[in-house]
């Protein structure tokens, strides 16, 4: 799944079965300031990505705010352009290209084969159209052999398959409903025969009970339709739900990545631990062990720290964590609970994470010994 | 019994429109105690802002008016007082705190100026005697190096620390309500957890009570004691927060419990509720979610439900319940959004027989 290899592209064209492969992918937004307005500065959102996704499956990356999962869903379909890196992606023809070094008229055919589902109902679809020329609008440009009656027929089935009926192809965007308009923004996506997804927070601005019905629906076109999802959310009860494989990414970087059961049940990295111990449960008579609480706030990805990003909030973090970043590197194979075991393709990028109990403890003595030293948890100590 | 520091009854909360009057609110009533986290949860549009921005007259007006009910803070109905009184419980006796850490502070204003304003105001107290206040109250919060941060101003400080600020605005004269709209929505898991961790510690050490408005049904399960679900402006289930989690009566509540993935228990689909929730503008003549209910009646679109007493302290307003008995009197048991779900449909539940035929 990811490596540090560079024959990526050969993998890719031997195993019929991926899709999208990215290697070591960066995304730099430079910051200009100064009477010159100079570059002064660089936002690392994307500080060397890699991971390969299979036909069919859904990836899911989670991460909070600023951590650049957003900008890799949007540099993917180079609505950011990336500073380097190569995302090889196979197309319906069977070549494989690098989405990187596509100029603007090599990258449209491509685009009818990635589309995207956007985070606000609201903004994502145009006030002044409506519902079915909003469907009809991708098609005119990218399936050009239909002619204006079969788009519309077109258009009034994808409306109808997302459980919308055809009167309402009349209407514009504001007649509707959060959930209702989601369901427009994937008919929208859905019409130029896609076979990524790029859904980037579809759910988070919809009320719980109308949540339910979009991921359902999400899940019911992928099966009807084939389609590979990379679905982003903040939500890991949701991401968790609907994909086979889970990213987790901090401060540009992935932390860990593995099929999202075996993240769940097994969480290494020392983000994903307190991440997963952070979400509430639903549950007032279920007992969390031991809540991690991790202090501070996430570094602005400006002045992110040398080494690891995380290694500030870390409840591990050694000496060294502040020399140099970690990779990712795979785990043994485990056994679940139930005695089954997988070879899951469990990816961590912490040095430390396999000694997690005995560095665990011994912080925590630390904390009992009374050392008041509150940059004991924002520093490593020094040896 | 805990004594009762706050009742709303038969709140009434309209908005004039240029569509006609929305029943924002219709009719809610509950009771806060002391020293207890009450959640008030619903879906958007469901009344639950309203309810709280009524309680400290903070409803603007026009376009929207309390229209009748009392609310009894300490035996003291705040609905009849005039805006100087409200404006001395403002703050001192009740406090809100709001979704939005980033518009709620005043951006002109360092952070010490805004979290002393309330002192100096309320205590008439010194420039100097406020802003130690404000130092003490803000380190309470956990603001690191404080002294060093009492002159900054809030774009200087991340979301969380943000929120903190608020949490400590609104609790600087030691309030015995805390109103919290959606506190953590904007904020990520991880402040999340350290925002709610926060609020009950101050909660035990000010021995006040909290109103936590949420969305999020998992924050409830873990911050309140007891709860109010709200839909289309009405109280449709109070009960503890064991009662609503493990034994809902309502089929909105149980609806909505359903529709939340269980990373524990995995099921290949989420059951959902179907449709939508109706316009305030124009909602049904009876029971306002009769339209999505599993359970639905003949009854059901004809007249509105009462809000029954079917537990010491859980009330729920479906016409599936009799006052004064915990299970349901008709043949219907359990709501049938499992079908929803590729699972069986569940078997009979032996805690819920069934007594009677639905007499509409």
């Amino acid at each position: 799944m990811i490596s540090e290899d560079t024959s990526m592209r050969e993998a890719l064209v031997k195993d019929e079965s991926g899709l999208l492969s990215i290697e070591n992918l960066k995304m730099y937004f430079p910051i200009y300031g100064g009477v010159f307005r100079r570059q002064v500065a660089t936002v690392k959102a994307l500080d060397g990505i890699s991971f390969l996704i299979k036909k069919g499956e859904t990836l899911g990356v989670v991460g909070e705010s600023g951590c650049g999962k957003s900008t890799m869903g949007r540099t993917i379909i180079r609505l950011s352009e990336p500073t380097s890196g190569n995302m090889w992606f196979r197309t319906r023809a069977g070549d494989v290209v690098n989405l990187s070094e596509l100029d603007r008229n090599e990258m449209r055919p491509i685009r009818a084969e990635i589309q995207m589902i956007f985070q606000d109902p609201f903004s994502s679809l145009n006030p002044r159209m409506t519902v079915g020329d909003i469907i009809m609008e991708p098609m005119a440009l990218h399936l050009p052999q239909l002619g204006r009656k079969q788009r519309w027929t077109r258009s009034i089935e994808l409306l109808e398959r997302v459980g919308l009926s055809e009167k309402q192809a009349f209407r514009y965007p504001h007649e509707f409903s959060g959930g209702q308009r989601q369901r427009i923004g994937i008919a929208r996506a859905l019409s130029t025969n896609p076979r990524l997804i790029i859904a980037d927070e579809p759910v988070s601005a919809l009320d719980v009970s109308i949540q339910a019905q979009v991921v359902n629906l999400m899940q019911d076109l992928q099966k009807e339709f084939g389609l590979t999802y990379i679905f982003i959310a903040h939500d890991l009860a949701i991401v968790e739900h609907i994909s086979d494989r889970i990213a987790v990414m901090y401060l540009g970087n992935m932390a860990e990545a593995a099929d999202s059961r075996e993240l769940y049940e097994n969480p290494r990295h020392p983000y994903t631990r307190a991440l997963l111990s952070a979400i509430p449960v639903a549950d007032p008579r279920y007992k969390k062990p031991g809540r991690i609480i991790l202090q501070g706030d996430v570094p602005s990805p400006v002045k992110k720290p040398s080494g690891c990003g995380f290694r500030t909030r870390c409840q591990i973090a050694q000496p060294d964590c502040s020399e140099k970043v970690p990779t990712l590197v795979s785990t043994e194979k485990i056994k679940h609970a139930d005695n089954s075991d997988t070879k899951s393709m469990h990816f961590v990028a912490c040095p430390h994470a396999a000694r997690w109990n005995e560095l665990i403890s011994k912080s925590v003595q630390g904390m009992n010994q009374g050392s008041t030293d509150t940059k004991a948890q924002t520093e490593p100590a020094s040896p | 019994m805990p004594n009762e520091i706050l009742r709303v009854e038969n709140l009434q909360t309209y908005f004039n429109t240029e569509a006609g009057v929305a029943w924002a609110v219709d009719g809610v009533g509950f009771t806060l105690y002391e020293n207890e986290v009450l959640g008030i949860v619903g879906e958007s549009g469901s009344g639950k802002s309203v309810t709280a921005l009524s309680i400290l007259k903070l409803i603007p007006n026009p376009p929207g008016f309390i229209h009748g009910g009392q609310i009894f803070f300490k035996g003291e109905d705040l609905i009849s007082q005039d805006y100087e009184r409200i404006r001395k419980i403002r703050g001192r006796e009740i406090s809100m705190i709001f979704q939005e850490p980033m518009t709620s502070l005043n951006p002109v204003f360092t952070i010490a100026d805004q979290v002393a304003e309330a002192v100096q105001i309320h205590h008439k107290a010194s420039r100097w005697e406020a802003r130690e206040r404000a130092a003490e109250i803000l380190e309470l919060v956990g603001i690191p190096d404080v002294r060093a941060r009492l002159d900054d101003y809030p774009h200087q400080f991340s979301g969380g620390m943000r929120q903190r600020v608020m949490i400590a605005m609104a609790l600087v004269l030691r309030p015995s309500i805390l109103i919290a709209d959606e506190p953590t929505t904007a904020l990520d898991v991880t402040i999340q957890a350290q925002i709610l961790e926060l609020m009950l510690k101050l909660k035990e050490e000010t021995q006040g009570s909290i109103i936590l408005i949420t969305h999020d049904m998992a924050v409830v399960a873990e911050m309140c004691n007891r709860v109010v679900v709200m839909y289309c402006g009405r109280v449709q289930e109070i009960g503890t927060v064991d009662e609503i989690f493990h034994e809902s009566k309502h089929p909105y509540t149980r609806g909505l419990l359903k529709s939340l993935p269980d990373p524990r228990n995995k099921k290949p689909r989420l059951a959902t509720i179907p449709g939508m929730v109706p316009s305030i503008l124009d909602l049904p003549k009876g029971c306002s979610f009769a339209d999505r209910c599993p359970d639905r009646m003949a009854r059901c679109e004809k007249s509105m439900p009462p809000l029954l007493d079917v537990g010491k302290e859980h009330m729920v307003r479906c016409f599936l319940y009799e006052e004064g008995k915990a299970h349901p009197v008709t043949a219907k048991t359990d709501s049938s959004f499992e079908a929803a779900s590729n699972e069986s449909p569940a078997t009979g539940d032996p805690t819920q027989p069934i007594t009677m035929e639905d007499k509409a």
